[in-house]
């Protein structure tokens, strides 16, 4: 069983997406995902100001195993990236729901994040995956 | 159909991640294989690598047998439990596979082959084998762990009996002896000191236990994969196989061409390889900045591009390592093309790591 937070959003690609009180949403990637990546080595992240679009590219996470593509689950701007995890790119495999975010987007169109997965979609497709 | 070891249980208890490795059911890790990594390189740490095919042969000419089949000279081998690490050729000189080969008396031989590579080697061996009277049985009754690391020997010798404990003890690097029902040979595929241990099925799961009790911790393929790598052993399939030789896998020690009238299959493809000049070489390739080396992307040398062959990232040295096949002569200043960006690596003299020390 997955403990997801509820607030979270997810897309199909593994990234969670969650609406802070400020209206800016923070990424990282999923329990999941940093299980399937094993230990992560780097992290590309994108600079603050860069704009993003939903569904596109914009960090990399690099474990032993395999390079991933980061896809941004809403467009916008980047307000702040995690930069600790420059140093310490465990810390995704460690606490990927928390301390293991990956940057926070400023959301141009705030209702993208209807469209993402909820978490129990989201449950409910790594189970399929995994049969 | 995916095939299990008999540890799989074992495995499955530890919690470790599972992969389908040329067909078998492996763990990967068991929870970080940086860690597992560490814990072979600065204690101990154990592999089940029972997926692998031992091989035993037979006969009263298997010596002038393995003289034939093998590009390394068993004439080498003259102490009973003495090994060799060889390639097996084909006749254009293209690597069939690298195995161990054992010496245990003048009629038996025993050789330990890829699991990948099983049901070729055998037909291979098998074919050469006819004329030579020899006897070829696959020992399918045996799981093997590999225990490595610097405090891996001490950790098995307090679970030999009492009575084989010595000679345990005294086995030189590269020599094997039989403890009871137990193979234990002193080789491994880490750069660390530590033995290979062949159990027969029925006790493998009781000896794994019997380690974990004194403290050497499961290792997964992932580890197994970083360890070698850095300790600058060639994986079969990824850094040679048919279509390269020994000579362009950076395996030319491993020939041996005195005396010239051994006939071993192979031997006048490389001879004419040796004549006509090596083409292509393996190098060692260091990456100073953020990224790793993999398998597949391109080298960029003053002679030509050339191809990343096993890269990873190396947790010893904390930065990423691979081997790369490249035109032969002196490469200049060599870049790899990572993701689409070139980015500029060191070319470097291997193992990288050897015995805990990062050399490069």
């Amino acid at each position: 069983m997955n403990d997801i937070p509820g607030d979270l959003k997810f897309l199909k690609s593994h990234e969670w997406a969650r609406m802070e009180d400020d209206g800016t949403v923070t990424v990282g990637i999923s329990e999941h995902a940093q299980g399937q990546l094993g230990d992560l080595v780097y992290v590309e992240l994108p600079s603050v100001g860069d704009s993003v679009d939903a569904g596109n590219a914009c960090a990399v996470v690099e474990s032993v195993k395999a390079a991933s593509d980061v896809y941004s689950p809403v467009s916008g701007n980047i307000i702040k990236v995690n930069d600790a995890l420059a140093d310490k790119p465990e810390t995704i495999n460690e606490d990927a729901f928390g301390d293991g975010w990956i940057f926070r987007v400023k959301p141009s169109n705030p209702a993208e994040m209807d469209e993402l997965l909820t978490p129990d979609d989201y449950a409910e497709q790594i189970e399929n995956d995994s049969n | 159909m995916t095939q299990c070891t008999v540890l799989n249980d074992a495995h499955r208890r530890l919690g470790a991640r599972m992969v389908d490795f040329g067909g078998w059911d492996m763990p990967l890790n068991y929870g970080s294989q940086i860690d597992e990594h560490h814990q072979v390189r600065r204690d101990a740490g154990m592999f089940d690598v029972s997926h692998m095919t031992v091989v035993d042969l037979r006969g009263d000419h298997v010596r002038a047998y393995l003289r034939h089949l093998l590009a390394n000279n068993v004439d080498k081998l003259r102490k009973p439990g003495k090994a060799l690490y060889t390639c097996m050729l084909d006749k254009a000189g293209g690597v069939i596979d690298d195995l161990i080969v054992y010496f245990l008396d003048e009629s038996f031989f025993r050789v330990v082959v890829n699991a990948a590579t099983r049901a070729k080697d055998l037909q291979w061996i098998t074919a050469q084998a006819a004329a030579f009277g020899v006897s070829v049985s696959e020992r399918r009754d045996l799981a093997m762990i590999a225990v490595q690391g610097p405090n891996a020997r001490e950790r098995v010798h307090a679970l030999v009996h009492p009575a084989e404990r010595e000679q345990v003890q005294k086995l030189a690097r590269f020599c094997a002896c039989e403890a009871g029902a137990l193979f234990i040979a002193r080789t491994g595929y880490t750069g660390e000191d530590g033995y290979e241990i062949m159990v027969p099925l029925h006790l493998a799961e009781e000896l794994w236990d019997k380690l974990l009790a004194v403290g050497v911790k499961p290792a997964g393929l992932g580890a197994r994969d970083t360890l070698r790598l850095e300790a600058g052993m060639a994986l079969y399939g990824q850094d040679m196989d048919e279509t390269t030789t020994p000579l362009e896998a950076g395996l030319g020690w491993t020939l041996a061409l005195d005396p010239p009238d051994r006939d071993f299959v192979g031997r006048s493809a490389l001879e004419s390889q040796l004549s006509t000049g090596v083409a292509r070489q393996m190098i060692g390739l260091l990456l100073d900045d953020k990224g790793v080396l993999r398998h597949g992307q391109r080298v960029i040398t003053a002679n030509g591009d050339g191809e990343v062959l096993s890269g990873t990232f190396s947790p010893s040295i904390g930065k990423s390592i691979a081997f790369a096949r490249v035109p032969a002569g002196d490469p200049g200043a060599v870049t790899v093309d990572i993701r689409g960006r070139t980015m500029s690596v060191r070319v470097v003299a291997l193992p990288f790591v050897r015995d805990g020390k990062v050399r490069v």
